[in-house]
Parts: structure tokens; C-alpha cells; sequence
């Protein structure tokens, strides 16, 4: 029993960053179980094609759920079909993205199987084949080992924690069973944003504006320097701001908010109360700016920069615009 | 429409961390408690919906110490009718917190069981569904949106860049997130009023889950950051440090 099962999302008909991040922490499990990573894909028509890139992340088997009525995401049909197949195979560990479906689905899935589940997992290793996951509590202030003592262990992964692998298995896809019958909730609509933009909560580079921006009519400059760090980035905002309605809530960073963990995350005009720092302490490299250099969120920064956001914003931009484009 | 609302008392969010000398739990000494701050949406939904209606009962279960009926009357305060403690020591896998309360609920008469989104001390955002799959019952999660019509509901719930729109029919659970309505104060009518209302406990024991937790650390401390300078003439450093000693750029 040493395969690890991993939780694809497809979203617009493609298996994305969540997907791939999976299937590499899957694969790194299943190598130190000496098993293999497999991938579970549930969704409208499309899906399969979409499934199929997974076989170059790493993937051995890949295993589809499609059907007409799940062009949108039904959690119950998915926890269902994923539930039988974790049943019918032999699986030490199913792991989930910790992303809005894979937080939904994860708990339904477990509670099916009568399995704990261990969620935003930022580490993972096997020794004598035991699993052993560590996780951020208390809003990152505790870090937290956990040992599960029988399988299948049940996971959900942080994003950014793990790498995808580019591993050509050449694996194939094979149908699973989906039954539109299983769902007690229906998914009848989702609403887009307007932005065409990676989400706070996933993104590699988040830019976040604090009440040092002193309005909405600001947001430009943040804009812009989004802009200047390329697709992976998104914007995101302290609390003040989304109270004050500046910003959606949707791009909340902290207690109230999203917690995220990018690879890196600017600080601009934010002052670091503590609700905030929650949400971002984890990030890798920290950057801030801002006026005051007294500001709490300078004790966290990796760099830090003192002064007028409104003067630094337009020139940092264009600096770092012209360093990605050499590089 | 009658309302049971599940709610945890968590150590406030501003407070200090210290892991006690067991190594798995918190030090509990100079911990401020508080009612999990997303519950509280979940209150406020079942509260409104019954004054609205001028009809039904909102019931509070807590699954925690004793200490935990601090909470409960807290939400007492607030306006729920009657409390639930189901006393016990420790902090416990979501898993079988989740079916000492689908044991508590079932056989209840209710028509929708509302949960905050997620508990902020293990931020685990698992409860509320194993509740609804232990129950076998509907389940929407993260809401901000409910619109309840004849016993449909229609629920509006947050996703990366959007919103889903989710149907079901009640009985059903829903877990709530900010933006779905602005809790209340306790007044202090409510606050006297509470302590005349019902507040039962009875003790639980709950079965260990496969999840053990081995240890609880502090996180390792930040490496010290440094002030690249000041104003625009310290972006050239800043660009410099974020490619060469950061690498990401």
C-alpha cells in the first residue's frame, strides 16, 4: 500500500498550478514509499483532455470522472466517486489542494471514509512508512507535526509548498464512475470577477496595499507594479482597506482574510498589525514599504524600503520591469 | 425556522503563543478567550432570520472545556434561546469533533445548522462538512450570500476571483464567512436576559483519530531583514537584493 492518490483541479478546462503542485508533492511521498503518484480529475466535458497533460507531472495513472452535468464543480458527486476510488485502490495517502474547492472537498471526502484530514500541509516526509506532516496553527504562530497511524492519510496542500515535477510517466487515462445522482447541493452559476488575474490566495508574487495608499484612486500604482512582476502576481490589501470598501474582500490578506504564501510579497503602505502578519508570514522573501520607518511590518520585512509610496511606487515598476526583462 | 448553531472558543488572535511543557497544547496562562470570530456570522444569521420571522428557536451547541459556557452565554446574550455544552478536555482531530456533534444534533428538529467558516486557532475549515456527511445532509461552506424561499435555499459562496451559486433544500448546513452580515453587540438586556436561559451540559468522550499530533513548535525566528534605504534612490539596492541575494525576480 504505497500509492498516493492526488486531487487534480481542472479549471478552465486545464490542470493548472494547484493541480501540478499536488501531483509533485504526491509524487514525493510515493517515492519515499517506494509507490507511485496517481491523479483523480472530476468534471464537465473537456476534463479528460485536460487530465491528460497531467502524465508530464509525475502522474502513472490518471484516473477521470466526466460527465455533462458537472461542467460546474458538484463537491458532493466528486467527494463520492473520489471516496469509491480511494476504496477500491490502495492508496497510503490522498492528498488535496488547501485552494476553496480542495478545502470543500477534502472534509467531505475524509468524513466519507471515516478518516482524519490533516489541512494546509507546507511539509511531508516517510520514514519506515510513516507519514509524518507539518502544518502552520494559530495563524502561523505554532508549527504543528502531525503523525497519522493508519492510512489512507488524508491531506490538504498549502499552496507554493511544493514544486511541481516534470516527469513524463506516460500514463494514461482511465474512466472512473460519477453518479449526478450523489449531489444534495447543486452548483447552478459561478460569477467571475472582471480581472483576468491569478487569485491572492495562489499567487507567487502578491503586491499589497495598505491605508498608506490614502485611497482607492491609488490602486494604479500597485496595479502597475503587478503588472511590471508578470502573470503570477495579484494584488491583495490589508483590512483597513477592504473595510474602508477600497477593495474587495476577496483580496483580504489576513486573520479575516486569505493566508498566503508566496514566493514573494510586497508590503506597501501596510503598517503589520498583527491580524495582517497573519496572513503573510509565511511568505518567503518580504518586502515593505513604507513611510514610516517605525512601522511593525519593517520587524518582518526581509527589505525594506523608507518612504513616500506615492514617489517609489512608478520607478520601482519600471526598475523591475527593466530587471525581468533582462533576465 | 429553528437554528443550531455550532460555535468554539479560541484564543484571541492578538494573543501570545507559548507551547506548554507537554509540547502539544498551549499554554493556557494569560490566554484571552473569545467566540470564534467567523461563528459570529453565524449567530447574527440565525438570530436576524428568527427576529425577522418573529417565529423559531436558535439553539447554541460549544464542544470545548468548561470554560466553553462563557461562549455559549455570550451567544445567549446576543439572542439565541437556549445552550449546549458538550464538555470535554483537550483539543481534538476535526473528524471526531464532527461526529460528537452530528451525534448531538441528530435527532434534534431543525432546519438548518450553521457553523463559522473555520476556527481560527487550528484553521482547519473541515467541521461543518463532516457534520453535513455524518448527518447526510446538504452542505454549502465559505457563504456570504443565503437567500432562504419555502424551504429552498440558495446560497452564495466565496471562490478564488468569484462566487458560486449553490441550491439545496433545508435541513441543511451552512458555513458562513465575512461579508454575509455585520454581528452584534450583546446589549445589556440581552446580557441579563441570558442568564435566565437554558444552558445544559453534559460531558462527551471522544475517540482518538489516525491524525496524531506529535509536536507543537514555535516557528523558527525570522532571519532579521535589513532597510535597503530610503526613498527612490534605494530601488537600485532593492532590485539588486531581490535578484541577486533573494533570487525572485
Amino acid at each position: 500500500m504505497a500509492n498516493v492518490l492526488g486531487y487534480a483541479e481542472i479549471r478552465d478546462g486545464e490542470a493548472g498550478k494547484a493541480a501540478r503542485e499536488v501531483l509533485g508533492a504526491a509524487h514525493g511521498l510515493a517515492a519515499a514509499l517506494g509507490g507511485e503518484a496517481h491523479a483523480v480529475v472530476v468534471g464537465g466535458p473537456g476534463v479528460r483532455e485536460g487530465a491528460a497533460s497531467l502524465s508530464g507531472f509525475a502522474a502513472a495513472r490518471i484516473f477521470v470522472g466526466q460527465d455533462a452535468s458537472l461542467q460546474l464543480q458538484q463537491p458532493d458527486v466528486a467527494a463520492a466517486a473520489i471516496a469509491r476510488l480511494v476504496e477500491s485502490g490502495d492508496y497510503a495517502a490522498v492528498l488535496f489542494p488547501a485552494t476553496a474547492q480542495g478545502k470543500d472537498l477534502g472534509p467531505r471526502v475524509a468524513a466519507r471514509l471515516g478518516r482524519g484530514l490533516a489541512t494546509e500541509i507546507t511539509s511531508l516526509e516517510a520514514s519506515g512508512g510513516t507519514i509524518v506532516a507539518r502544518r502552520p496553527m494559530y495563524a502561523g504562530k505554532a508549527i504543528a507535526t502531525l503523525r497519522f497511524s493508519d492510512g489512507p492519510a488524508l491531506m490538504s496542500i498549502r499552496a507554493n509548498g511544493f514544486a511541481p515535477v516534470e516527469l513524463d510517466t506516460g500514463g494514461a487515462v482511465e474512466d472512473i464512475e460519477v453518479n449526478a445522482a450523489d449531489a444534495r447541493v447543486r452548483v447552478t452559476g459561478l460569477e467571475q470577477g472582471d480581472r483576468d488575474q491569478v487569485d491572492v490566495g495562489e499567487a507567487n508574487i502578491v503586491v499589497s496595499g495598505g491605508r498608506g495608499m490614502q485611497g482607492p484612486e491609488h490602486w494604479h500604482l500597485l496595479e502597475a507594479l503587478v503588472a511590471a512582476l508578470g502573470d503570477e502576481a495579484a494584488l491583495g490589501a490589508s483590512r483597513a482597506v477592504v473595510d474602508a470598501g477600497w477593495r474587495p474582500h476577496g483580496e483580504q490578506v489576513g486573520q479575516t482574510g486569505k493566508t498566503v504564501s508566496p514566493n514573494l510579497y510586497f508590503a506597501v503602505g501596510v503598517s503589520g498589525a498583527i491580524q495582517h502578519l497573519a496572513g503573510m508570514r509565511t511568505a518567503k522573501v518580504i518586502v515593505a514599504i513604507n513611510r514610516d520607518a517605525d512601522a511593525p511590518i519593517f520587524g518582518v520585512a526581509d527589505y525594506g524600503l523608507v518612504g513616500d509610496v506615492f514617489e517609489v511606487l512608478p520607478p520601482l515598476a519600471a526598475a523591475i520591469r527593466e530587471a525581468r526583462g533582462e533576465g | 425556522m429553528n437554528t443550531i448553531v455550532c460555535i468554539k472558543r479560541v484564543p484571541d488572535s492578538a494573543t501570545r503563543v507559548m507551547i506548554a511543557s507537554d509540547g502539544t497544547s498551549l499554554d493556557p496562562a494569560g490566554v484571552k478567550y473569545i467566540v470564534n470570530p467567523y461563528d459570529e456570522f453565524a449567530l447574527e444569521e440565525a438570530i436576524r432570520r428568527k427576529e425577522e420571522a418573529g417565529a423559531g428557536t436558535v439553539t447554541v451547541i460549544a464542544l470545548g472545556p468548561a470554560a466553553a459556557a462563557e461562549s455559549l452565554r455570550q451567544a445567549l446574550a446576543m439572542g439565541a434561546d437556549a445552550g449546549v455544552l458538550l464538555r470535554c478536555e483537550g483539543s481534538h482531530d476535526s473528524l471526531v469533533v464532527a461526529r460528537a456533534l452530528a451525534d448531538e444534533i441528530r435527532g434534534r428538529e431543525f432546519d438548518l445548522v450553521l457553523f463559522g467558516k473555520q476556527a481560527i486557532d487550528d484553521d482547519n475549515m473541515q467541521v461543518p462538512q463532516m457534520v453535513a456527511e455524518f448527518l447526510e445532509l446538504p452542505c454549502a461552506t465559505v457563504v456570504v450570500g443565503l437567500e432562504i424561499d419555502d424551504g429552498q435555499a440558495t446560497a452564495k459562496r466565496e471562490v478564488e476571483g468569484g462566487h458560486e451559486v449553490l441550491e439545496f433544500a433545508l435541513p441543511a448546513v451552512v458555513s458562513t464567512q465575512k461579508g454575509l452580515n455585520e454581528p452584534r453587540y450583546p446589549s445589556l438586556k440581552g446580557i441579563m436576559a441570558a442568564k435566565k436561559k437554558p444552558l445544559e451540559e453534559k460531558d462527551v468522550s471522544l475517540q482518538a483519530s489516525n491524525i496524531e499530533l506529535v509536536s507543537l513548535e514555535e516557528p523558527p525566528a525570522p532571519a532579521a531583514g535589513r532597510i535597503v534605504g530610503e526613498g527612490v534612490e534605494a530601488i537600485p539596492d532593492l532590485v539588486r537584493a531581490l535578484r541577486e541575494e533573494a533570487g525572485v525576480l
